[in-house]
């Protein structure tokens, strides 16, 4: 049964096949906005997206069994719509940003505070309709009452090469009560900035959303242009898009294996798994001409096509990586001092991560399978498996990656050996008329959703870009919980969430 | 563990002699830096990096210094945890208007002499956020600045060839 069938709408199936590609987008109204929330509160469905293009709401949704996605639209009524949080928490966040952004609110919403707008814009609702900005109000963070606590306020700026948060830990002597975050600090109105702006302009933004997963986002782009504009990239592109989205996903899990263990001070990790994440960018440059592949990839096809040279460099890489690899697992695996630091820390219940509809390693680790790669080609025609397990702690976090990146070599020799012939690339025309495209990829963290609607003459009107993260920072909050604050580093890293993809 | 660090040592270090200094950077700082700086710093700086609104990227890059390869300590150069123990604070990304007070207050924190080194195209001037309601512009634009490394994000040699044009003015 199809997703929408239980969900009051007004067109026909065709229509809504028409409205958004690859996957349905309806309008719906009062009743069909209900219905959507209660197989949400049900679990019935997993919330994949919640945002706002006013006066309009859309809420994407994702069955079950992970193969059904889609959109249900509802327009405000005076500048407002039924919660989706005040049933289903996971859409807290994505409300708040919706007000900040659009100004329209949600009735009956938990939370009415501020997320995105911390008060230093000159301007209220740049996505709606914008009025002037108002003197910020100072934030109330959630109060904690007991006896004994005391609170660490850390960052935005953190000791770290890192990105720029608010924590606010409540603590009992060492043992952290609550964690609350402050996000919004590199919030650089990447929607804005794409409306009206051409497809080329919009896809350099896309690219720039999250530096680590620029592939990713350049990825889920191409696809929500090509489906918008009906086109199909030729079948070379789109295993160089796959070729590419493995280093990616390669050098990320080298970094974050080293850097959770050099969080346990286990530095020799680190110095191990940064010369394989080097040696792989280095192989990414040889075969694109970029470290991190950045705009390597573009609606239509690939920017360009693999170096002379490149699959020898990839062969070498595959080689020196199978060689050294195994011996850190072990060493991993071996080390009881370490295991003491990652075995039952950061704990998160597979319940929420089913709640959440967290993707990437935070879901795999919990028991949640999702592996958006399962449902687009060419990994549709190649053979990986999605690593799965149920501890929910940071040794988990750390097999899910590790397994993966076994994965990834297997998937870099499958394309290899079979990499199609021919163009790279097919070309972009306007459609003469108003369409909507949605792109879903797997960066190395989860999954990265983009929706957007192109005009007549292929310019943005609207983009929305939702990065994996905003269903895997609130966990980090619960994951904290009941740990001594000395092993947040250790918990943040093993989830390695996103500031600049969350906050756009 | 013995066994990784015994190939480790029958198979030498991998650290790759460090490029020349960069010329531009060279000809921006010789105005910035002064002879009784040069005094207090001997050849050693410590340098706190600030992400004043990145994508990551610049931040990734900045990481790769310290891996085996490009070994940045080897140097005289080190990445601190505070901008009061900092010498040079390395800032990124186009400044967003929600990180203007965090860097400005990062600036005051850090004491004199000290250096700001702009890393990367948004950091010289927006680059393709430029002109949004959330983004103040260029580094510049908020705390002076003594010197650009370009890129999109700069590689790890085009970062060591700017850090060792200010090693040079400084030390």
């Amino acid at each position: 049964m199809a997703l929408l069938d239980n969900i009051a709408h007004r067109e026909t199936a065709k229509q809504h096949r028409a409205n958004c590609r690859p996957w349905p987008r309806t309008d719906v109204g009062e009743e069909g906005w209900h219905q959507a929330i209660d197989l949400l509160a049900a679990g019935r469905c997993t919330l994949l997206g919640l945002w706002g293009d006013a006066p309009v709401v859309h809420m994407a949704l994702q069955s079950e069994d992970f193969s059904d996605i889609a959109v249900v639209s509802y327009t405000c009524k005076d500048g407002t719509y039924p919660s989706v949080s005040a049933r289903h928490p996971p859409a807290g966040r994505l409300e708040r940003a919706i007000r900040d952004l659009c100004g329209l609110d949600a009735v009956n919403a938990p939370d009415a505070r501020g997320w995105l707008d911390l008060g230093f814009w000159k301007v209220r609702h740049p996505l709606g309709k914008a009025t002037p900005a108002r003197k910020p109000q100072p934030y109330q963070f959630l109060p904690v009452e007991g006896e004994g606590l005391h609170q660490i306020p850390v960052g935005p700026v953190h000791a770290g090469i890192i990105e720029p948060g608010h924590f606010r830990f409540t603590a009992n002597g060492e043992h952290v009560v609550r964690l609350e975050q402050r996000l919004g600090y590199v919030h650089k109105g990447i929607e804005r900035l794409m409306q009206g702006s051409t497809i080329e302009q919009a896809g350099k933004l896309a690219a720039r959303t999250s530096g680590d997963s620029t592939v990713a986002y350049s990825y889920a782009f191409a696809q929500a242009v090509e489906a918008a504009l009906e086109l199909k990239a030729p079948p070379r592109a789109l295993y160089l898009r796959a070729l590419m989205a493995e280093l990616e996903r390669l050098a990320n899990h080298f970094g974050d294996i080293g850097a959770i263990c050099n969080d346990a001070s286990f530095a020799i990790m680190h110095a191990q798994t940064g010369i394989l994440r080097e040696r792989t960018l280095r192989t990414a440059e040889a075969c694109f001409g970029h470290r991190l592949m950045m705009d390597a990839i573009v609606p239509g096809g690939v920017a360009r096509d693999i170096a002379e040279g490149g699959a020898q460099a990839l062969q070498a890489l595959l080689t020196e990586v199978r060689r050294v690899f195994p011996r850190l697992v072990e060493l991993y695996d071996n080390t009881a001092s370490l295991q003491d630091r990652t075995v039952t820390t950061g704990f998160v219940k597979p319940d929420y991560v089913r709640l959440w509809g967290a993707g990437g390693y935070v879901g795999r680790a919990s028991g949640r399978g999702f592996d958006a790669r399962r449902l687009y080609a060419p990994y549709t025609q190649l053979t990986f498996d999605v690593p799965v397990l149920d501890a929910g702690d940071v040794n988990a976090r750390v097999c899910i990656r590790i397994r993966e990146v076994e994965q990834s070599l297997a998937l870099i020799e499958q394309i290899l050996s079979r990499l199609p012939a021919g163009k790279i690339d097919t070309p972009v025309k306007p459609k003469g008329k108003a369409c909507e495209g949605l792109g879903l990829t797997e960066a190395f963290r989860g999954d990265v959703l983009i929706w957007l609607r192109l005009d007549g003459k292929g310019r943005i009107e609207r983009c929305h870009l939702r990065d994996a993260s905003w269903f895997q920072w609130p966990l980090l909050e619960v994951a904290i919980e009941g740990n001594i604050v000395a092993d947040f580093p250790l918990c943040n890293k093993s989830f390695n969430c996103s500031y600049s993809g969350h906050d756009a | 563990m013995r066994k990784v660090l015994f190939d480790s040592f029958i198979h030498g270090p991998l650290t790759e002699p460090a490029p020349e200094p960069d010329a531009a950077g060279l000809a921006e700082l010789a105005k910035a830096v002064n002879r009784a700086a040069r005094v207090k710093l001997g050849r050693s700086l410590s340098i706190r990096q600030v992400d004043a609104g990145s994508c990551n990227g610049c931040e990734l890059e900045i990481h790769a210094l310290n891996n085996a390869f490009y070994d940045l300590e080897r140097l005289g150069l080190h990445f601190v945890a505070s901008p009061r123990h900092a010498d040079v604070l390395m800032v990124t990304g186009p400044v967003t208007k929600n990180m203007r007070e965090a860097l400005q207050r990062t600036y005051n924190a850090t004491p004199d002499p000290k250096w700001v080194i702009a890393v990367g195209a948004c950091a010289a001037d927006g680059g393709p956020f430029a002109g949004s309601y959330a983004v103040e512009g260029g580094v510049k634009d908020v705390v002076p600045v003594d010197l650009h490394i370009p890129g999109c994000p700069p590689n790890p040699k085009a970062l060591l060839a700017g850090l060792l044009a200010l090693l040079q003015n400084v030390a």
